[in-house]
């Protein structure tokens, strides 16, 4: 059924608005005080909870509906992420406003028998604070201080259904576009909105669709950049999985403003579950006539086509993407041109991250005022966070631009596992830095993390405690771009694997001070000479270590010790006088190298000793093995 | 891949797929993502294959195959396991599992075992980074893999019964 018109539009979105009846708080558990309404089961499908079992979850609980003839009074759906990926798989129930956690197959029946038919809450799935022992079976403290602007439909709609996609008001923000405003005042409105790609630099992009727009040329292109490379984020992916809709809505809307007719959609093969959704999205759109020539009965035409990446780091890089979509290496180019001058097969293109295309129809729909009340002074809006390591709860967080790390990490994130220590927050992947507990306060924006020595990035935000070693964790993210490096220019060929191997060095033991000034010599360099953004931010994670925690480089390089106890090269495993001479860790030392009679306190030779500490994981003697 | 397939009909089904692209040249990668599917790598003569059919030199079909991790060219075991590398599965212990699936499969990442059973590899991050470490054998994944045993049982699965 192709929508003919604003009209057509409208009533469909009438005819829809059924669909998400249910979808609200009544607060009542069981089958009746529910207004009447059909419950709905949703059971996140997020990529957390779908790795832990959500869909055989949702097929036994359609199966065990089908059984006890509850199907017509209870339907059961799979949205995007939830957010709260620590106690997945989570289940939420509509209109009862209950979410349960560590959802299990065998908790299906229990769920059904009590919630449905008894009309009680199954305790023991409910969320219980880990420090107060308090019970939340809805308002989980976790969603405090969140707010949903990117995400407002993931976890919500069922994005396989283009229906409720338009019941929750998709495509009116394109109508709006197409037959109420001027493409300037599209521009205009996103300009005076403040919002920055959400990509990493935070590049206002209003400016870049107008120069696009102001771009001379025949054909001009848009690319959706959904190469989510980042390895700790995965934002874009809730997005492309359970709002695929918002995307293709915020590319035709990009589509009509800088006069392009067509689009790409450029996704890392490694996502096939946002590819599955995107076509189907796609397929729904054009049959709609909301992808196709003529949309909503107006004169503009625009289709959008996949590209799947094929794993290459330095592809998010717009021109290296670029080059990739063209079926060649993903190599850079330098810039100038920008791709909004000469892009895609010569053409003037505007490439987007998912998450910042996202917030775009709820900014026309809202206004620019309303977008730009929200969020600091430069940074506008909200910033999706994929919040992971050492921290309590693991998930998916939206706030507000100018939140703390502290708020992220303590409130919402229910702070440090084990009641460990906070040693630092690792933001911005790859290019970006580790930020130190005494910036814990600081309102996290673009501009902050950059004058802290760290960066926005596309949002991963990594926690890590006293047990991680810095020297460490800067090698494993020169490890990553030395890996990732596409070869193109010297700086960051040569120069990656030259500052990883310094760093291996430190790490071993083996270096001296003047490794360590060449190392932070060369980090100057590269960023200096190398050709993209990728090189020229590889020393970042180096840089920012340096700056705060020089310290425990010059522990590895002068007192070749390592403070967290990480570095195997620098650990020494002792056996102390507690020794029983229980003869346990003689036995299980791989290299044979504890010598010791029944009885009298061994002793571990230390050429040969490999540090794997099998002896003292077996040792039952409290002090009896010591590492340091 | 197709095991009842025999070579020629690998051939015929890619040529078939080329044929129904109105760009070629530029559909390079997805070629190759196709030719990878039914072929489940890509071979010396693939590459030269697709090389004719889309009118480009196969140096620059080599430039790509080598360039894009996701491409391989040696043949794969029936099972790929894989372990997250990403920062969130580093800082719980990936170093450690991947360590732990080198000794339980005697190989190295990015080998092959010698009954072609299992290769090892490494991904970064595939979402799931609330159970990390995890590693994903054929697409599936375990999570908070800890224990040598853990590993173990995981592996076991996916050994035949003997």
């Amino acid at each position: 059924m192709k929508l003919k018109n604003t009209d057509a539009l409208n009533e469909l979105q009438a005819q829809s608005l059924k669909l998400l009846e249910s979808r609200r708080a009544i607060d009542s558990v069981g089958t009746k005080n529910a207004q009447g309404l059909v419950r709905h089961v949703m059971v996140c499908g997020g990529p957390g909870c779908h790795s832990s079992g959500s869909p055989r979850i949702a097929e036994r609980l359609e199966e065990e509906l089908n059984r006890r003839g509850l199907t017509e009074q209870i339907k059961v759906f799979q949205p995007g992420c939830f957010g709260f990926c620590e106690k997945g798989p989570m289940m939420e129930i509509f209109p009862d406003n209950v979410t349960y956690c560590e959802v299990s197959e065998e908790d299906v029946t229990t769920i059904v028998e009590e919630h449905f038919i008894q009309g009680n809450l199954v305790e023991h799935l409910v969320f219980m604070d880990p420090n107060t022992k308090e019970r939340f079976a809805t308002n989980i403290p976790f969603y405090d201080g969140q707010l949903r602007i990117a995400l407002r439909n993931v976890g919500y709609i069922a994005p396989e259904n283009i229906l409720e996609y338009i019941a929750a008001d998709g495509y009116q923000a394109l109508a709006k576009v197409l037959f109420t405003m001027k493409p300037f005042e599209v521009i205009d409105v996103l300009k005076q909105s403040g919002l920055r790609g959400r990509g990493g630099a935070g590049f206002p992009t209003g400016t870049k669709w107008e120069f696009t727009r102001k771009s001379e040329a025949d054909q001009r292109y848009i690319i959706c950049n959904a190469d989510e490379g980042d390895p700790g984020a995965f934002m874009d992916r809730s997005v492309l999985e359970g709002d695929p809709h918002s995307v293709l809505e915020a590319m035709l809307i990009a589509g009509s403003a800088i006069g392009a007719s067509e689009g790409f959609i450029y996704v890392r093969a490694e996502y096939p579950a946002a590819i599955h959704r995107l076509k189907i999205a796609i397929a729904q759109a054009r049959e709609y006539g909301l992808l196709g020539k003529g949309i909503l009965g107006s004169d503009f035409c625009f289709d959008i086509e996949l590209k799947l990446g094929a794993g290459a780091f330095v592809c998010g890089e717009e021109t290296a993407l670029i080059h990739s979509i063209e079926g060649a290496r993903g190599e850079p180019s330098v810039k100038p041109p920008f791709p909004a001058q000469k892009g895609l097969w010569g053409k003037p293109t505007c490439v987007n991250n998912v998450e910042t295309l996202a917030n775009i129809p709820p900014i026309i729909l809202k206004g620019a005022e309303w977008f730009s009340a929200i969020g600091t002074e430069k940074s506008k809006g909200t910033k999706v966070f994929a919040l992971a390591g050492k921290v309590n709860n693991v998930g998916l967080v939206e706030v507000p631009m100018g939140t703390t790390l502290r708020q992220i990490i303590f409130d919402i994130g229910g702070g440090i596992k084990q009641r460990k220590t906070f040693k630092a927050a690792q933001t911005g992947g790859p290019s970006g830095g580790c930020i130190p507990t005494k910036y814990l306060d600081s309102p996290i924006d673009y501009e902050s993390l950059t004058a802290i020595g760290s960066m926005m990035g596309s949002g991963g935000l990594i926690v890590l405690d006293e047990d991680d070693c810095m020297v460490n964790i800067a090698k494993f993210f020169q490890e990553f771009t030395m890996d990732e490096s596409c070869g193109r220019c010297t700086a960051c060929r040569v120069g990656t694997k030259r500052l990883y191997e310094i760093l291996t060095k430190i790490t071993e033991g083996k270096a001296t001070l003047e490794d360590l000034d060449n190392l932070e010599k060369l980090c100057h360099i590269i960023k200096d000479t190398a050709l993209c953004g990728l090189g020229q931010s590889a020393p970042n994670p180096i840089l920012s270590t340096l700056k705060y925690f020089r310290e425990e480089y010059i522990a590895h390089v002068v007192d070749k010790t390592c403070p967290a106890g990480v570095c195997t090269h620098l650990l020494k495993y002792e056996i102390t006088d507690k020794c029983v001479g229980c003869t346990l860790c003689v036995k299980k030392c791989p290299m044979h190298c504890i010598t010791g009679t029944v009885k009298k306190r061994h002793v571990i030779d230390q050429e040969r000793c490999l540090k794997c500490g099998a002896c003292m994981d077996q040792c039952r003697v409290v002090g009896a093995i010591i590492r340091h | 891949m197709c095991d009842s397939a025999s070579p020629n009909q690998f051939a015929q089904k890619l040529d078939s797929y080329i044929d129904s692209l109105t760009h070629k040249k530029e559909n390079l990668i997805g070629v190759l993502h196709y030719a990878q599917e039914i072929y489940g790598y890509l071979p010396d003569n693939v590459q030269w294959h697709i090389a004719q059919r889309l009118d480009i030199p196969s140096a620059a079909v080599y430039g790509v195959v080598s360039f894009y991790s996701f491409f391989t060219m040696i043949p794969r075991g029936e099972h790929v396991v894989n372990v997250c590398t990403g920062t969130a599965c580093f800082v719980r212990g990936a170093e450690k599992l991947k360590e732990e699936l080198e000794n339980q499969l005697k190989i190295k990442a990015g080998e092959t075992t010698p009954d072609n059973l299992f290769t090892l590899e490494t991904l970064r991050c595939v979402g799931a980074c609330g159970l990390a470490p995890v590693m994903i054998v054929d697409g599936e994944v375990h999570g908070r893999m800890h224990e040598a045993q853990d590993i173990n049982e995981v592996l076991a699965k996916y050994r035949p019964e003997s």
